[in-house]
């Protein structure tokens, strides 16, 4: 029995997609850029696909520029707009201490260039306070980047309310989506978002594409050069059917949220009901309710989380501590740790993260040999 | 319709196809995941990262993925360039580069480097001793494409890698996205340092592609945070790109001499017809099987343009290019072409047809017979004069 319930890593590719993208892998393969047909007909696919992107957050097509993924894009946004902010004087940026690495390690990139970042801090759930951001603005404020949801622990920032004192102070708001995308209700024209960072494969979209969202009014420097793609903001021959899979993935997302968010519901359900029957001893990282559904992050008290985590693994169960990309080099949580809820919680931290095909039954499964485990884990 | 514009992009091979829709059914797992569904995308990963290494004759912690040779390209210049930024400020590169490498000098020059464009002789070939002439102890990076996307001249890149072997400070780039599985160069024989490719132009996928960069030398990355590729690129693998890539690098080695001598002998027919037929035709690039790539024809019609004669083909069933696909909405004469000395009317009037796996004998001998058919006709409206 295999069950994968590391979502916020990445998903498989929802087979409605492969289906949408098997024609541009199959025979319509041109390079949008030729001036023939077979290069004018994929142009016309990727229009579609970016007004399908464009039209799900209420963007102009020409907002939506295709980067290969999240991590480009949080790299695109960031850099570019401070790269074009310093023209104007301006060389500060606001971010808080539980980013993605994408975001923190751009930041810190920035630093060793000049520029200067503040790290605001989060409550013991993760949460954002305005207060610290309103503190943390000076007239050199360019740019501030919060993440929707978080990766690890799920919980959601309060966006409008930071992207409204960004407007208010003339500062460019960035808000890295990747997790949150297809599962809160996300508008651009009515929050007040400048720039956004999207991903394909954590929505059942094809790896190795993403997209940034670029306010019209936003100036930025390219990161790549070398041809006319994406309106000069980032070259490179297309990558048809990764565009083509993720407007398609994006398009069932819109469709299927309100039952897809229904879904999630139950198994978070279930996960805290089967856990509370077998009383184990568990802690949740993160916000109760202002949370991505698909996430959730425990910490069970006493136990390594690295050892848990392979004993899960050999009874063919995928979950993951920390966040995929840290996960590789087993660095600690950022994350947690910035909960400064111990040490003890970094270190025993676990994060299911569901999907489409999971479902209750799994779960129960799940905490029948979570159960079993941290029992045996803990005799010795 | 007869698809003859493999050098903008090719059509993926069908193993390639089978390979990505196995990979995306079976293998999705994040590789940078601990458990199960992650190593075995890792597995993927690394036996892919195997066989390019192989393909190019590096070690497989040398090639380092990426989304395809755009970013290789761009990665490579921008990352050796800020890293070794302290041990001069001089880079050279040539005319006739792609956008993604001579864009990338540009900015550069704009932000203080000082360039140095090699020029080229009549069929597109950077000469030597003027590599030896512009080298200088501030000199940090060259960057010179092995075969030419628009004419298909191939560059002495092993000569001048022995040259720069005598410039210790000197780093060698080389976009190989053009020749990549099809004309062999080895990367220790070369003395490169650095080297580009593209799977999408090899019957592999888009979106995917590698940068080989030898162990000694440290890029400053362009995408952070994750750590992926050794902290050099970081981002989510694109798991059945780069099984793909590696896929079509191996079906590419299988019959590789046979089909170049066969695209070699198409090439000699194609241009033989065309010189035979038609009257003001101009031959551009190098023709001999050593010194252009086999798979690229590159011809001008003084008199007439470009883009007319890609439209007329077209509705001869014949697709070809003008220029570059990646630099084909700009109006100008081909800065390739320009280069090589032609003029205005000869490099805005040029088409160019290139091969693929999938291309026959016939497909080649069509193209001739569209030619024929349409040439003389635009040749008189154009009013271009007989001699």
């Amino acid at each position: 029995m295999s069950i994968y319930l590391d979502h916020a890593a990445t998903t498989p590719i929802d087979p409605r997609v492969k289906e949408a993208m098997d024609p541009y892998l199959e025979f319509a393969f041109g390079n949008p850029s030729s001036i023939h047909a077979y290069g004018r007909d994929v142009r016309a696919a990727i229009d579609v696909a970016r007004e399908t992107m464009a039209h799900s957050i209420h963007a102009d097509p020409s907002e939506i520029v295709f980067t290969s993924g999240g991590t480009e894009a949080d790299n695109m946004a960031l850099r570019g707009v401070m790269v074009e902010a310093r023209s104007s004087g301006k060389k500060h940026l606001i971010t808080s201490q539980i980013e993605h690495h994408a975001i923190l390690d751009t930041c810190e990139y920035l630093e060793k260039l000049g520029f200067e970042v503040t790290y605001v801090p989060v409550d013991d759930s993760g949460r954002v306070h305005l207060q610290d951001i309103q503190n943390a603005i000076r007239p050199d404020t360019a740019l501030i980047s919060i993440m929707v949801g978080n990766n690890e622990i799920g919980t959601l920032q309060p966006i409008r309310e930071i992207g409204g004192l960004a407007r208010e102070r003339g500062i460019l708001f960035h808000v890295d989506a990747v997790q949150a995308l297809g599962l809160e209700e996300i508008n651009v024209r009515d929050l007040p978002i400048d720039l956004m960072s999207i991903s394909a494969h954590k929505i059942y979209g094809p790896k190795g594409i993403g997209a940034l969202y670029v306010h019209k009014k936003v100036k930025m420097m390219p990161q790549m050069f070398g041809g006319y793609q994406e309106r000069k903001r980032r070259a490179g021959t297309e990558n048809v059917p990764g565009i083509i899979g993720f407007a398609k993935a994006v398009e069932l997302r819109m469709q299927e949220r309100e039952r897809y968010r229904e879904h999630l519901e139950k198994l978070r359900t279930e996960l805290f009901r089967a856990l509370k029957e077998k009383q184990i001893d568990f802690v949740q990282n993160g916000h109760a309710d202002q949370s991505l559904l698909h996430i959730v992050n425990l910490s069970f008290p006493g136990i390594d989380s690295e050892t848990l985590l392979m004993n899960l693994d050999i009874a063919g169960i995928a979950v993951s501590s920390g966040s995929a990309c840290t996960s590789g080099t087993i660095r600690k949580s950022h994350v947690i740790q910035a909960l400064h809820v111990g040490e003890e919680r970094v270190d025993s931290a676990i994060r299911f993260s569901f999907g489409q095909s999971n479902t209750t039954e799994e779960i129960s499964y799940v905490v029948d040999i979570l159960t079993n485990t941290i029992q045996r884990l803990s005799k010795t | 319709m007869i698809y003859l514009d493999n050098s903008a992009t090719t059509p993926v091979h069908p193993e390639v196809l089978t390979m990505l829709t196995d990979v995306i059914e079976q293998c999705y797992g994040n590789p940078s995941s601990l458990h199960h569904m992650g190593v075995k995308a890792e597995r993927l990963v690394e036996q892919a990262r195997k066989v390019v290494a192989e393909a190019l004759d590096a070690a497989p912690q040398e090639i380092l993925f990426t989304s395809g040779g755009t970013e290789a390209n761009n990665m490579a210049i921008r990352g050796i360039v800020e890293q070794y930024q302290g041990r001069g400020k001089h880079i050279i590169t040539t005319m006739v580069e792609h956008p993604s490498v001579f864009e990338v000098f540009a900015y550069l020059e704009e932000q203080g480097f000082r360039v140095t464009y090699l020029p080229v002789d009549e069929v597109g070939r950077i000469r030597l001793h003027d590599v030896e002439k512009a080298m200088t102890n501030e000199t940090i990076l060259v960057s010179v494409m092995h075969v030419n996307n628009e004419v298909g001249t191939v560059q002495p890149i092993e000569e001048i890698g022995a040259i720069l072997a005598q410039y210790p400070k000197a780093l060698f780039h080389v976009d190989a996205v053009q020749s990549y599985g099809k004309i062999p160069l080895s990367v220790r024989k070369a003395k490169i340092d650095a080297l580009s490719l593209s799977a999408h132009k090899l019957h592999g996928p888009k979106g995917v592609g590698a940068l080989y960069l030898r162990k000694q030398v440290v890029i400053k990355p362009l995408f952070i945070g994750g750590g992926q590729e050794n902290g050099m690129r970081s981002g989510t693998h694109n798991v059945p790109g780069i099984a793909g890539l590696a896929k079509a690098t191996i079906l590419a080695k299988i019959e590789q001499t046979r089909r170049m001598n066969q695209f070699q002998s198409w090439k000699e027919q194609f241009i033989e017809a065309i010189m035979d037929k038609l009257d003001h035709v101009v031959v551009n690039g190098d023709q001999t099987q050593v010194g252009g790539a086999p798979y690229i024809i590159n011809l001008s019609f003084p008199g007439m343009k470009s883009e007319v004669l890609v439209h007329a083909l077209e509705n001869e069933h014949v697709l070809v290019s003008s220029k570059s696909a990646c630099s084909s909405k700009n109006e100008k004469a081909s800065r390739v072409l320009s280069a090589m000395g032609l003029s205005d009317e000869a490099a805005t009037s040029s088409i160019r047809v290139s091969m693929g796996y999938q291309t026959e004998q016939q497909d080649i001998m069509d193209c001739v017979e569209a030619l024929e058919r349409v040439v003389p006709n635009l040749q008189q409206v154009m009013k271009v004069r007989k001699k």
